[in-house]
């Protein structure tokens, strides 16, 4: 393999990385702290890159520029609408139940939602590219890039990530979640309200899959069932990286988005297999993931 | 003396009454108080870009039959299983829809996948079944059925008519690539195109074969590469979101104008691309039909089609929608040929299925027939090129060839594979067609 591929393949997994870290890093903070397992999360994933087209498509018109904010507003509008509604109605009642019952009523609720979705929205593929189309193009080696794609797609993954660890250690909210997650028992007897925590942590978490949707949509054709993939590519990126661990998610969806965009050079073929084979590869030598940490058990 | 009829005279009496009626079970039956179609289409998942249209289609012919009088003077009712349900659940309905609705004719299906399900199914329930879209040649090649049909063409002369539109317009190109979605289509499309070429210009090289995965959201890697390869043609089969996508992404980061982009069927994406389609590109229609079909587009009755679909959905038709027209003019024109050769009596199954052999029939282009051999309709195909065209806001199709069906369609017994690498390396240039411009 030349230099020259190697610096396309680069170019290429950067933006896919960085829209699977922030639907997975949604999926590892909830479960972090609300230690349930959201199949749903793929929906917020779709609803958010829906909305944010429907913006897009909307404010347009008025001024192109005007569709960068439209995604911003609707990630934030689908997190805290649909994400709040889902943990108060949906997921609060069910968190006292066995983990497997919670992923059965977390799957009933994806389905629901996608059937929702294709009520709302229709079947025929929605294209919303404006903001791609406002920036310039980049070469690399001769070969043409979206600004959109190796610059802004990578950089509010940064942002975000190191918006996120800020917020979590160094603000008094997060520093909160960070309790709750260490030790929920404990936080509540020091008088913290778990479940503000808990609808705080979802609507955060439900943003970031939404703002990947967001970020996606001027990229691809919306289509029914979008979510499923995605969700599915989440979950094992949050699970190799360690279920919880926001820095975990963050390499390894840089690791399996290069990954993947090297092994279509090389054996295309095997682009489907190659996540989930990192997967498998990681959960058999550390089954707590790359970065998770082995909870010891107290007899 | 009279003798009594012995009890044994009576049973003899009885047993050859019985025997020959039995002998003759298909006789002309009552007419029916209604006609029951049965669909399977997708009404849900990636195809219902072809599905949901087609429903719409057949809801407005069956409305627009009835004001007519009905197919022999019955009024059609329709009914629709979703092939999206997956395998195992279309199968059960097709069954419950011919075992318990009791459909008189089952138009089935969309994918291939499931025309290779319910066509063994239909034979073994007896049931006359139209294949209305499904493109697999394989089907019909692999197994002689009696009750199944297919009233469209297949992808052999699909992508064939493909390959000589291009062979025709940019004969010279030296590499090609392709970038085909990742499924049982993908694949064999690619297979009966690239077998062809392989015969008819062996020195093309082809730099890079593409299988994205199905329903792939994003393309950039594939599309870096060809960028670095800098193929002469770029083939691809995709449909719905996924050729979108590919065209889109291709067309922000420069591809479609670096490299000749063939889009095999790409009709049906046209409308929701818009300008983003840039012109040029050369497109096939899957089948005799488009919208402003060059010789179909001043009749008053097509017009008239293609306006109250717009009307009904909002968008002009598209292929599937056409398809579904066939397998429409394919039922009625099979009923009222065995009512004519039945003395103008209700046909029965079995004389309708006889009928339907060898028939010919029209949709909305030139006619179709239906080969007795194997049951394969023979049906012409259109190939153009993308261009703008004042008072449409996406491209339409400009320099279209009409390629005739026998040239293009594996004979009846042989397997395209085979047929394709017997093809002479002048076949192209022996086919003689003409080219219609768009608004010409």
């Amino acid at each position: 393999m030349d230099s020259t591929i190697v610096i396309l393949a680069i170019c290429d997994g950067l933006s896919y990385a960085a829209l699977v870290f922030l639907v997975s890093v949604g999926l590892s903070l909830i479960f972090g702290v609300l230690r349930i397992v959201n199949v749903a999360h793929g929906s917020l994933y779709a609803y958010g890159a829906y909305t944010a087209a429907t913006l897009s498509l909307l404010v347009a018109p008025v001024s192109p520029w005007l569709t960068f904010p439209a995604l911003l507003v609707a990630s934030i509008l689908v997190g805290t609408v649909v994400g709040g509604l889902m943990e108060r109605f949906l997921l609060r009642p069910v968190y006292h139940l066995e983990e497997v019952l919670q992923l059965l009523i977390t799957f009933a609720v994806f389905m629901i939602m996608d059937n929702l979705q294709r009520m709302i929205w229709g079947v025929q593929p929605i294209f919303a590219a404006e903001p791609v189309k406002l920036l310039p193009n980049i070469s690399v080696l001769g070969v043409n890039y979206t600004s959109y794609q190796v610059l802004v797609l990578p950089l509010v993954a940064v942002a975000t990530l190191f918006g996120l660890r800020y917020f979590l250690r160094y603000t008094l909210s997060g520093a909160i979640i960070m309790a709750v997650t260490e030790d929920r028992e404990a936080a509540t007897a020091i008088g913290i309200d778990a479940k503000r925590v808990f609808l705080v942590t979802f609507i955060i978490g439900a943003s970031l899959a939404a703002l990947g949707g967001a970020l996606a949509s001027p990229t691809t054709s919306l289509v029914p069932g979008m979510g499923t993939d995605m969700i599915v590519l989440s979950f094992a990126v949050a699970a190799t990286a360690g279920l919880g661990q926001i820095e975990g998610a963050a390499v390894t969806a840089l690791v399996i988005g290069l990954a993947r965009a090297f092994i279509i050079y090389i054996q295309p073929e095997l682009e489907v297999l190659v996540p989930y084979l990192i997967m498998m590869i990681v959960l058999l030598i550390r089954p707590m993931g790359l970065f998770g940490v082995n909870n010891v058990r107290k007899i | 003396m009279i003798q009594p009829i012995t009890a044994l005279a009576r049973m003899s009496a009885a047993a050859a009454l019985a025997a020959t009626l039995l002998a003759f079970p298909a006789q002309a039956q009552d007419k029916p108080k209604e006609l029951k179609i049965g669909i399977a289409t997708f009404l849900s998942g990636p195809a219902s870009v072809f599905g949901v249209p087609a429903k719409a289609a057949a809801e407005m012919i069956a409305e627009d039959l009835n004001k007519k009088g009905g197919i022999g003077g019955v009024p059609v009712s329709v009914s629709f299983i979703d092939e999206g349900a997956g395998g195992e659940a279309l199968v059960s309905n097709y069954r419950r829809m011919v075992q318990d609705d009791k459909v008189d004719v089952t138009f089935a299906a969309i994918s291939s996948g499931s025309c290779g399900q319910l066509a063994p199914l239909a034979e073994d329930l007896k049931m006359l079944n139209l294949m209305w879209d499904c493109g697999a040649s394989s089907i019909l090649e692999a197994k002689k059925y009696r009750y199944n049909f297919r009233s469209q063409a297949n992808g052999t002369p699909e992508m064939l008519a493909v390959l000589a539109y291009l062979l025709k317009t940019k004969p010279d190109f030296k590499t090609i690539a392709v970038v085909n979605q990742d499924y049982a289509w993908g694949r064999e499309s690619w297979e009966i195109f690239s077998t062809a070429l392989k015969v008819m210009k062996p020195d093309v090289k082809v730099v890079a074969e593409l299988f994205p995965k199905f329903g792939a959201p994003d393309f950039s890697t594939e599309i870096s590469r060809l960028l670095a390869l800098k193929p002469d043609v770029v083939l691809t089969t995709s449909w719905g979101g996924d050729l979108d996508t590919l065209v889109r992404q291709a067309g922000q980061r420069g591809l479609l104008q670096q490299s000749a982009f063939v889009l095999g069927i790409g009709e049906s994406s046209m409308q929701r691309l818009g300008k983003d389609l840039p012109d040029g590109l050369i497109i096939g229609a899957r089948g005799d039909h488009w919208f402003l079909h060059p010789e179909m587009k001043n009749d008053p009755a097509f017009k008239a089609f293609n306006e109250a679909f717009k009307a009904k959905t909002g968008s002009w038709p598209i292929y599937s929608v056409y398809h579904m027209q066939q397998a429409f003019s394919a039922y009625q024109g099979a009923v009222e040929k065995a009512m004519k050769a039945n003395g103008g009596k209700w046909p029965s199954r079995e004389q309708v299925i006889d009928a339907a052999e060898g028939l010919e029939f029209k949709g909305w282009g030139r006619g179709v027939s239906l080969r007795p051999e194997d049951h394969q309709g023979l049906e012409a195909q259109i190939v153009g090129v993308s261009k703008t065209a004042p008072g449409y806001d996406f491209k339409v199709l400009d320099d279209m060839m009409i390629f005739e069906p026998k040239a293009i369609t594996t004979p009846a017994g042989q397997k395209s594979v085979d047929w394709l690498k017997t093809l002479p390396p002048d076949f192209v240039a022996k086919l003689n067609v003409q080219t219609f411009k768009h608004g010409g």
